[in-house]
């Protein structure tokens, strides 16, 4: 081990590992959180670094106090995470709309496993990306990355930091039971390498201080508690100074401004990967665990001649309408894999708007799809 | 080149590891790309269960296995229900725990040893996982014998890791016989 807690080389981890290593390389030192299968490694992973770094970890009581914890220690100026499943992510949507109205800097995972309720706690889903997305009552924006290998847990997990670091803004790592019961190998980035972002501290003095007056880019600067800095932290409708004000006027203004800080910026935050689309008549969308199944599938349509290509999702929200746009017009088809019952598919749809079909191959959850259904649907799509 | 190694039993029988040893070696030590995969039930014990490993001199995009071509089973119920995979192989290579598997109504060749017997008679039936791994290594050779024993030292408990180099000896030495007299 290296300096500052930071493991060095290469390590077979499964992905629940890495994207706990991927934490404590971002800088996190703070977790809490309440073991859940198929999260229960990263607790546990954390429990046992954490302190010799001089980090915190505490099992919470639940998943409504571990949420309300990783704010509490985001507002002392830690990096946080908590890391659940579906059960306890549906637990942590209360406190996680208080996370967006405060504008907390904070990484929620979710390994996602196939429900309604307890499910199949052992078994790979894709099917709360939509609460991903609309889970905390109200309007907001949210971030939710998606990642395909143990290496992606690792290198997703930091990019969650910094993308909360710099929006103010929770970020949630949406994996799943397949990626993160997997093992692979994985490459820590040593620490001179890593690029961290760490939260904008304020430039004017304590008592010209508001702590939600944005800069240009909609985000406001974040003092930590005990550093002078006088602060009122709400869930309660704001103005600049943190004060509750219940007019609609206050509430357009606050409420416009968390939309828009991560819309305006969704540029600057959306990551996509695209294969042989430049000629591709097909293309196929996925992410997480079925973005590699789609991988292999095109990869046999290609050897069949068929222009097969591939747009994998790693920021899955905000979502990536211009790719989808620029596709759509070009194409004789989209599919879209995925483990639930269709959800983003919505969205291709939406942004296809009527100019190529869009195709669902849907999954219930337990199992990622066979890539002979895949291919299947490609030779479908491609007549 | 692509290996597809499938490691069927029971929860308990330290499946998981043998399947986690076997990728690690692959990937950290003999520099190949491997994923390990695992199935399980909701029981700490008992369960059906099942490792998969795929080992690959290029990179591996379908993590699971569709055509094993080695597969160690360590209970009845594991060879019911994944040997049928085999008939998709040409020569593939089943290995079975010949106290706990009787192989019924299979007609292809297959190799056995009584990997759990060997580990009580070391004092500790827990390391059968690692007798039967040492076996599966030594007729198959997916990863290189001394890959997988760094792999071993770096997965075990402390404290255990001579007793784990001499189980996984005893399988490996009767392996490298079972193949001598093939």
């Amino acid at each position: 081990m290296s300096n500052n807690g930071h493991l060095s080389g290469s390590f077979y981890f499964n992905g629940d590992i890495a994207c706990a290593e991927g934490a404590i390389s971002a800088g996190c030192r703070f977790f809490a959180g309440y073991p859940i299968t198929p999260a229960t490694e990263i607790a546990e992973r954390m429990s046992e670094r954490l302190p010799e770094i001089g980090g915190v970890y505490i099992q919470m009581e639940d998943e409504l106090a571990s949420m309300a914890a990783i704010l509490g220690a985001a507002w002392g100026g830690k990096k946080s995470m908590t890391s659940t499943s579906g059960p306890g992510f549906s637990l942590m949507m209360e406190n996680l709309g208080l996370g967006y109205m405060t504008e907390t800097p904070c990484v929620v995972v979710n390994v996602q496993r196939a429900g309604p309720s307890t499910g199949l706690p052992t078994l790979v889903a894709q099917a709360d990306m939509m609460q991903a997305r609309w889970g905390a009552h109200g309007c907001y924006s949210a971030i939710a990355l998606c990642p395909s290998s143990p290496q992606e847990m690792y290198d997703y997990t930091i990019k969650a930091f910094n993308l909360s670091e710099k929006y103010r803004v929770p970020v949630l790592l949406m994996a799943d039971e397949a990626v993160g019961h997997m093992s692979e190998k994985v490459t820590i980035t040593p620490p001179e390498k890593l690029k961290l972002v760490t939260r904008r501290k304020p430039t004017v003095s304590p008592d010209k201080f508001n702590p939600y007056q944005p800069d240009a880019d909609l985000v406001p600067p974040m003092a930590n508690a005990g550093e002078g800095y006088g602060f009122h932290v709400t869930g309660l409708t704001h103005d600049e100074r943190g004060y509750p004000v219940m007019t609609p006027q206050a509430q357009e203004k606050l409420v416009r401004r968390l939309v828009d800080k991560i819309d305006k910026n969704r540029d600057d935050i959306i990551e996509v990967e695209e294969w042989d689309t430049d000629d591709a008549e097909v293309v196929v969308v996925s992410y997480g665990i079925s973005a590699r199944i789609v991988r292999y599938a095109v990869e046999l349509a290609r050897k069949e001649g068929i222009k097969a290509g591939m747009l994998k999702l790693i920021t899955v929200w905000p979502f990536a309408e211009s790719t989808i746009k620029r596709l759509a017009p070009r194409l004789k088809s989209f599919i879209v894999v995925e483990i639930n019952a269709g959800q983003i598919v919505l969205e291709v749809e939406r942004c296809a708007a009527g100019q190529t079909k869009t195709v669902l191959l849907p999954g219930m959850g337990g199992a990622v799809h066979h890539p002979d259904v895949i291919l299947e649907a490609i030779r479908k799509a491609a007549k | 080149m692509e290996s597809q190694v499938v490691l069927g039993g029971f929860g308990g029988q330290g499946i998981i590891l043998a399947g986690f040893i076997l990728g690690q070696a692959s990937a950290i030590y003999d520099h190949q790309s491997a994923t390990f995969t695992q199935d399980y039930g909701p029981e700490a014990r008992g369960g059906a269960c099942r490792a998969q490993v795929v080992i690959s001199d290029g990179t591996i995009s379908y993590p699971y296995v569709q055509n094993p071509t080695a597969m160690a089973v360590m209970s009845q119920e594991a060879f019911t229900k994944y040997t049928p995979e085999l008939a998709r192989v040409k020569n593939p290579i089943l290995i079975i725990d010949e106290d706990l598997v009787k192989p019924a109504n299979y007609t292809a060749k297959y190799y056995k040893i009584a990997a759990t017997r060997i580990a009580r008679e070391m004092g500790r039936p827990n390391i059968a996982n690692i007798v039967m791994l040492g076996f599966l290594i030594g007729v198959t050779g997916v990863a290189s014998a001394e890959s997988v024993k760094q792999s071993i030292r770096d997965a075990v408990p402390k404290g255990t890791e001579e007793l784990n180099m001499r189980a996984f000896e005893q399988g490996y030495s009767q392996g490298i016989e079972a193949i001598k007299a093939n």
